[in-house]
């Protein structure tokens, strides 16, 4: 069967795999080449070495350290909205499975956020921060912290409703008869959560947890749009840092892509972590 | 016995009307932005900042009449709308925001779900080289390719709406394969080899036995994609020709870009723009979109 297929492969694989290369495998080898050349545009490269990585930390022998802060603000960005989006949207789908009236208006209304874009959603809550913030003579971008707290809230609210939906699809798909065994046993409410809804829940745990780590490791348009990286390149994440080193100032483009290769390791270590982690969990069960 | 039962499904009853109350509060205070942005894109200018959340710049405890007259004084009507539709441009942005996303999804699922099949049925090195780099594909952030790969679009003349989407073809592959092999590996071969028999080729077979099985994965993919795509920012900002062609979020970026200060008026009005017609089409297909969702985390 597969024989009268094989001379099909024109139609079936080449028009995606044409594209595929076009828009993934040849940026991303010509990428990593670049990291390692002077350029300003993808033809008038000039080998380099590791000057750019080199450059990354040291300019003219001094030690630069703004990409430093920008891992360490990214590092602590992430953890914060991993917890604080998982802990709301996990609550939030426990109270939307009980069974109480509205359940789908509220699942409507949390989910929502979700589908604006990032850009769209950050001028809603600059409109909104920036109005209150002004009666005390601050903006959101008056300080690194202001500009956090600024973007966490909008990460937050926008995806505690997505976080939402993938748990309750998770809390949905526990037996019942399991539940009801445990009530009859005399577990009560705490009980029923730690020793059974949590463990059970583990994968999708695990799905949640690295769906928002990834997210808050690649946030690029809230960050534009809502701090734009003030004051002063301090509330820059990793991809804006990125960006700006690349499109920001000429000369700097092969270090900004240089960058990029760092910042690409780092995502493929989380994403290595995530698939150990999970590989595991379906052997074990 | 019985007595206790009572009391304990009463007073059930009772925690769950408090927590339908809760959560009818919980859930106004959550979308409650968008109403604050939908009132201030009727007020003029200098009253957005002055007085975000009501509607009049007087107490109506301090006289009745000036409270009015402060209404009035606040809010301009559609002005802002018109200012928003003019610097944005807006109709020709929405355009090219919905040809972009729906082109671009149609090509995806079409050319995607045929090359998944295709590899998932034919076995070789080639076609185990090809699943192993989609997955690949996913796990790089955009930053790693955006300066190659829109240099490369810009040198292949796919710097407008109709080039752009054979770059989401190739950048939106990876998951697209990966989620329509994960479907096709469960399709029992019986199904397929009984068309054969019938006489039908490989291309009729895919089309009128195997693609109406994909159903389900067609639609995850084509809701996950258009999320992607419609709200996407960098891509298009670098690959289209922004001074001719423009997408609803690159639209409402250069709300501020084009002087450095924002006119507020103009972006609450084009913010609402922005985001009714994603209500209407979140209204109109919801069900699709949680499930979607929900077999996309799955997989993915």
């Amino acid at each position: 069967m597969s024989k009268n297929y094989r001379k099909y492969w024109p139609i079936f694989v080449l028009p995606t795999m044409a594209a595929f290369a076009l828009g993934f495998v040849i940026p991303f080898l010509y990428g990593i080449f670049l990291s390692f050349c002077k350029f300003t545009t993808v033809t008038d490269w000039k080998w380099i070495g590791f000057q750019n990585y080199s450059r990354i930390l040291f300019v003219n022998g001094k030690l630069d350290t703004t990409f430093l802060h920008s891992i360490w603000y990214t590092c602590i960005f992430t953890i914060i909205t991993v917890i604080i989006i998982n802990v709301v949207s996990f609550a939030i789908a426990l109270a939307l499975t009980k069974g109480i009236k509205g359940t789908n208006l509220f699942r409507t209304s949390f989910f929502l956020p979700n589908l604006i874009g990032g850009i769209v959603l950050s001028y809603v809550w600059l409109m909104i921060f920036n109005s209150v913030l002004s009666r005390y003579s601050m903006t959101i971008v008056s300080s690194e912290w202001s500009a956090f707290i600024g973007l966490v809230i909008v990460v937050s609210w926008q995806q505690i409703g997505y976080m939402m939906i993938i748990y309750i699809a998770g809390l949905q798909n526990i037996p019942g008869d399991l539940l009801e065994a445990a009530r009859i046993d005399g577990a009560n409410s705490r009980q029923l959560l730690r020793s059974i809804i949590i463990p059970m829940l583990r994968p999708t745990i695990t799905v949640c947890t690295f769906l928002t780590l990834t997210n808050g490791f690649k946030l690029f348009d809230q960050n534009l749009a809502l701090t734009g990286g003030k004051p002063g390149g301090m509330s820059e994440l990793l991809a804006l840092n990125i960006y700006n080193t690349m499109y920001g100032k000429t000369g700097w483009q092969g270090v900004g892509q240089a960058k990029a290769v760092i910042f690409f390791i780092m995502v493929a270590i989380i994403a290595l972590i995530q698939n150990k982690l999970t590989t595991r969990k379906e052997v074990e069960r | 016995m019985a007595g206790r039962n009572e009391t304990s499904s009463v007073r059930k009853a009772k925690h769950g009307k408090a927590l339908t109350v809760f959560f009818v509060l919980l859930s106004l205070l959550w979308i409650s932005p968008l109403f604050i942005v939908l009132l201030n894109s009727f007020k003029r200018k200098a009253y957005i900042f002055k007085n975000p959340f009501g509607i009049s710049n007087v107490s109506i405890f301090t006289s009745f009449e000036r409270w009015r007259a402060g209404i009035s004084k606040t809010f301009i009507g559609l002005t802002n709308y018109g200012n928003a539709i003019e610097k944005t441009n807006f109709f020709q942005s929405f355009g090219n925001s919905l040809f972009i996303t729906v082109a671009s999804v149609a090509l995806i699922i079409l050319c995607c779900s045929m090359c998944a099949w295709f590899i998932v049925r034919v076995k070789n090195k080639v076609t185990s080289v090809i699943y192993v780099l989609c997955l690949f594909s996913m796990i790089v952030p955009f930053q790693m390719v955006m300066f190659t790969l829109s240099k490369l679009a810009n040198m292949l003349h796919l710097s407008n709406p109709v080039g752009i989407v054979i770059v989401y073809l190739g950048f939106g592959a990876g998951l697209a394969v990966f989620m329509f092999t994960g479907f096709v590996k469960d399709i029992p071969l019986e199904i397929e080899e009984a068309a054969m028999i019938d006489g039908c080729s490989p291309l009729q077979t895919f089309f009128s036995v195997v693609l109406p099985i994909m159903k389900p994965t067609v639609i995850t993919v084509a809701i996950l994609d258009a999320m992607w795509i419609w709200n996407d920012y960098l891509l298009p900002y670098l690959v289209l020709n922004i001074n001719k062609y423009k997408t609803i979020p690159i639209a409402v970026q250069f709300l501020q870009q084009s002087h450095g200060q924002i006119d507020w008026g103009a972006m609450m009005a084009a913010l609402v723009l922005a985001i009714v017609p994603i209500i209407i089409f979140y209204i109109a297909v919801q069900k699709y979109i949680i499930e979607g969702v929900v077999a996309g985390a799955v997989k993915g």
